[in-house]
C-alpha cells in the first residue's frame, strides 16, 4: 500500500530579522526530516517546546510550504500546489486545535460551526448541511440539542469535542491534530482521547498527532517520532520506542517524566542545561551540548540516520 | 516524633463576590497542616481552589472580588489572617513566600535579574548592599544557574523558561523562608526542564529543611515529590491521605477516577477510564456531594446531604459517605 503522506527531506526556515551589515539571521525550524505515514494509522510527533513539531504539521497541512524537499499527500505532491490547486484537497486534511477557544467563532452558532466546512467544500443544501452537523454532534457526545447554542456555552472538553465534529464533517483521509488534549484538565483528556480513538475506527481515519505529552502519546499511536531542534532523533513503532528506546535524547526524555506511582523511583538521565537557539544551530549532532554520550565525532559529523530495522531509525554515532 | 508543625489551615472559606448576582465559594471550609521539611501536595483539577487556597495563605487576594470569609491561617503559631498589610509585607518572602507558573511573568521586565534579587534581600534583611548583592550571586549559583554573574546581569526576556523559573526560587529562596509555596512551577516547562526544577525544589527540601506546598495537577509530579497529598474538587477537600495509600487505595470516588485516567507511562494501554461529565460550575452548584453527579456510585442520599469530611485513621480522611459507611462496617 502506498503511503498516505510522504515526507521527503523537508527543510523549513524562517527569518529572524536583518542583523548588522544586512546579514539576515535564520530560525532554522525543520532540517531536513523524512518520514512515511500509512492509511489507518496514528502517526505522533513528540518533542519539548520549539523543536519543530507544530512546523511539521503545517508543512504537511501545506499552511507552511516548504524550503526544500517534498511533500506527497495522497499520490500528489503538495508542496509544488499553489493555494488554488490545494483547495479541494483541503477537504481530506483537516486539522484539529489545541485551543478550542481559539479556534472557534464566537459568534456563531454550533451547528453553524460544525455545518461551515460543508459550505466550503461540498454543494449540500443548507437543510442537509444543518442535518448533517446535528448528526455529527451526536457522534462525538454532544447532544443536537445544543446545537443552536454559542461556544462560550460550553466547557473546554465539550468545545473540543464541537472542534472535532467540525474536522469530521467533509470526511477528510487525514486529520492533524495539533496538541489537542493539552489543554484540558485529565479527566476531560481521557474523554477526548477515548473519542478519538472511536472515531478513527469509525470513520478510517489516519492521524498525524502532534504532543509533548510523551504518556499521552503512547496511548493513542502506533508510530512515533522524536523531534529535537528541528530534526527527527528517532522513528519507531510505539512499543519498540517505549521499551527499547535508542538515542540518548529519547532515553532521558522518556526518564524525565514523571510517572504516577510513588513506589517507581527511577534513575533518571537529567539532562543538562536548555535546547540550544535554533537560529545558532550547534556544529556536528545538534543534541551533543546536552548529550551525556557525546564524543568528537559528535561535535564535528552530523549523524544519518540509521534503519535499525522493524521500522526503528535512529540518528546518533553511538548505535 | 512528627516534624514541627509550620503551617496551620483552619476552616478557610474563600468568597468572590459577582457583583449584583451575589457570591461564589471558591474555597469551602478548608483546613489541613504542613510540618517543617515535609512536601505537601494540593492537587485537583482546573477551578477546584487550589490556587484561591494558596492567594488566601498569601493575603493576595487584596485587588480581588475575592474575600475570605472565614477560618484561620496559623504559620508558625501566629495568624496571618489576622495581620495588617504591613506584617504581611515583612512575613511574606521572610515567613513564606511564593512561586507561580508563569516566572516570565512574575519577574520585572524592566528590571535586571540582580537587581530584583537585590531588592528582595534589602526589603527583608539588615544586609548591606553589597553583602545583597553577594548574597543575590550565591543564590544564583545555588538554584543551578551556570553562570551568575553574567545571568544577573541580564533581564528576564533574555532568559529561558527554565532559566527563569530558577531565578523565581533564587528569589523566593534568598531570606531563608520556612514555608514556600509553588503554585504549578513546572507547568509551563518542558518535561526535561521540569525534571531539573523539581531536582532543584527537593535538593531545597533536603538540604534546608523548607516545608513546600505543591500546587499541582500532574499526579505523576505528585507521586514524584510529595509524602502527603490533598485532593480537592469545587472547592472541597474531598481526599487527604499519604502519598502511598492515595495512589494504591484511593478512596473517594472521584480520586480513583482521577487515578484512573491519567495515562501512565509504559503502561501500554490504548483506552482510559474517564470520568463522565465536567467540573460543575461554581454558581451552579448541585446540593448534597459536589461529585455526585458525575459519581456512578451516587445513591439519593449523595445528592441530599453533603457529606463531611471524616478521619478514617493513618492520617486519612475522606468526603464520602459510602466510603464512611463502609469503615464503619469494617470496624
Amino acid at each position: 500500500m502506498s503511503p498516505l503522506v510522504q515526507v521527503k527531506n523537508v527543510t523549513k526556515t524562517f527569518s529572524a530579522g536583518k542583523k548588522l551589515l544586512g546579514k539576515k539571521s535564520v530560525v532554522h525550524a525543520v532540517n531536513r526530516i523524512s518520514f512515511d505515514m500509512v492509511q489507518g494509522e496514528t502517526f505522533s510527533i513528540v518533542g519539548e517546546s520549539g523543536c519543530g513539531k507544530s512546523t511539521t504539521a503545517r508543512l504537511v497541512n501545506h499552511l507552511l510550504t516548504p524550503d526544500s524537499g517534498e511533500i506527497w499527500f495522497d499520490g500528489k505532491q503538495i508542496s509544488a500546489m499553489n493555494e488554488n490547486q490545494m483547495r479541494p484537497l483541503r477537504a481530506d486534511m483537516q486539522m484539529i486545535f489545541q485551543d478550542p477557544n481559539g479556534s472557534l467563532n464566537p459568534r456563531m452558532r454550533v451547528e453553524d460551526l460544525v455545518a461551515e466546512p460543508l459550505l466550503v467544500h461540498t454543494g449540500l443544501s443548507a437543510d442537509e448541511r444543518l442535518r448533517q452537523a446535528r448528526e455529527l454532534l451526536e457522534i462525538v457526545g454532544l447532544s443536537a440539542k445544543h446545537a443552536r447554542r454559542y461556544p462560550h456555552e460550553f466547557s473546554g472538553g465539550q468545545r473540543q469535542r464541537i472542534g472535532i465534529a467540525r474536522a469530521l464533517t467533509v470526511r477528510p483521509k487525514l486529520i492533524i491534530a495539533d496538541e489537542p488534549v493539552s489543554s484540558l484538565d485529565v479527566s476531560i483528556q481521557a474523554q477526548v482521547l477515548n473519542l478519538m480513538q472511536r472515531l478513527q475506527a469509525e470513520f478510517q481515519l489516519t492521524y498525524l498527532f502532534i504532543s509533548h505529552d510523551l504518556s499521552v502519546v503512547e496511548m493513542i499511536s502506533d508510530r512515533i517520532a522524536v523531534m529535537y531542534l528541528g530534526c527527527i532523533a528517532e522513528i519507531a513503532p510505539k512499543a519498540e520506542l517505549y521499551r527499547n528506546p535508542r538515542h540518548p535524547y529519547t532515553q532521558a526524555l522518556l526518564s524525565a517524566v514523571p510517572v504516577p506511582d510513588p513506589a517507581v523511583k527511577r534513575e533518571r538521565v537529567l539532562l543538562q542545561g536548555d535546547i540550544p537557539s535554533a537560529v545558532h544551530l550547534p556544529e556536528g549532532c545538534l543534541f551533543h551540548a546536552r548529550c551525556p554520550l557525546c564524543t568528537d565525532i559528535c561535535r564535528r559529523q552530523v549523524p544519518e540516520p540509521q534503519d535499525l530495522g522493524g521500522g526503528h531509525v535512529v540518528a546518533c554515532h553511538h548505535i | 516524633m512528627p516534624e514541627e508543625l509550620l503551617l496551620d489551615v483552619r476552616r478557610l472559606r474563600t468568597e468572590f463576590s459577582q457583583g449584583k448576582k451575589g457570591s461564589v465559594v471558591a474555597v469551602n471550609d478548608v483546613s489541613f497542616q504542613i510540618h517543617k521539611g515535609e512536601i505537601l501536595g494540593l492537587v485537583g483539577e482546573s477551578g477546584c481552589g487550589k490556587s484561591v487556597t494558596a492567594l488566601s495563605i498569601m493575603s493576595l487576594l487584596k485587588d480581588t472580588p475575592g474575600k475570605i470569609t472565614g477560618g484561620e491561617v496559623y504559620l508558625e503559631g501566629k495568624n496571618l489572617l489576622e495581620c495588617s498589610e504591613e506584617e504581611m509585607r515583612k512575613i511574606r518572602g521572610e515567613n513564606v513566600s511564593m512561586i507561580f507558573q508563569e516566572a516570565m511573568s512574575s519577574l520585572n521586565p524592566a528590571m535586571r535579574v540582580s537587581a530584583q534579587l537585590v531588592e528582595a534581600i534589602l526589603l527583608h534583611t539588615d544586609k548591606t548592599r553589597r553583602e545583597a548583592e553577594e548574597h543575590a550571586l550565591k543564590m544564583l549559583a545555588q538554584v543551578g544557574i551556570p553562570d551568575p554573574a553574567r545571568v544577573g546581569r541580564s533581564y528576564p526576556h533574555q532568559l529561558s523558561g527554565g532559566m527563569s523559573q530558577r531565578v523565581m526560587i533564587a528569589m523566593a529562596m534568598s531570606c531563608d523562608p520556612h514555608l514556600l509555596i509553588a503554585d504549578e512551577p513546572t507547568t509551563a516547562l518542558d518535561v526535561t526542564i521540569q525534571a531539573q526544577i523539581l531536582d532543584l525544589m527537593r535538593k531545597i527540601q533536603r538540604e534546608i529543611h523548607t516545608g513546600i506546598l505543591l500546587i499541582t495537577h500532574d499526579l505523576g509530579v505528585v507521586a514524584e515529590m510529595c509524602s502527603r497529598v490533598i485532593v480537592m474538587y469545587a472547592g472541597r477537600i474531598v481526599e487527604e491521605a499519604p502519598v502511598q495509600m492515595l495512589f494504591y487505595e484511593p478512596m473517594h470516588p472521584y480520586t480513583k477516577g482521577l487515578i484512573a485516567s491519567v495515562p501512565k507511562l509504559g503502561s501500554g494501554v490504548t483506552s482510559l477510564p474517564s470520568i463522565p461529565g465536567s467540573v460543575p460550575d461554581l454558581s451552579m452548584m448541585p446540593p448534597g456531594c459536589k461529585f455526585a453527579p458525575r459519581c456512578r456510585y451516587a445513591q439519593d442520599r449523595c445528592r441530599e446531604e453533603e457529606p463531611p469530611l471524616a478521619e478514617l485513621g493513618g492520617g486519612r480522611k475522606c468526603r464520602c459517605v459510602l466510603v464512611q459507611d463502609k469503615e464503619a462496617t469494617v470496624q
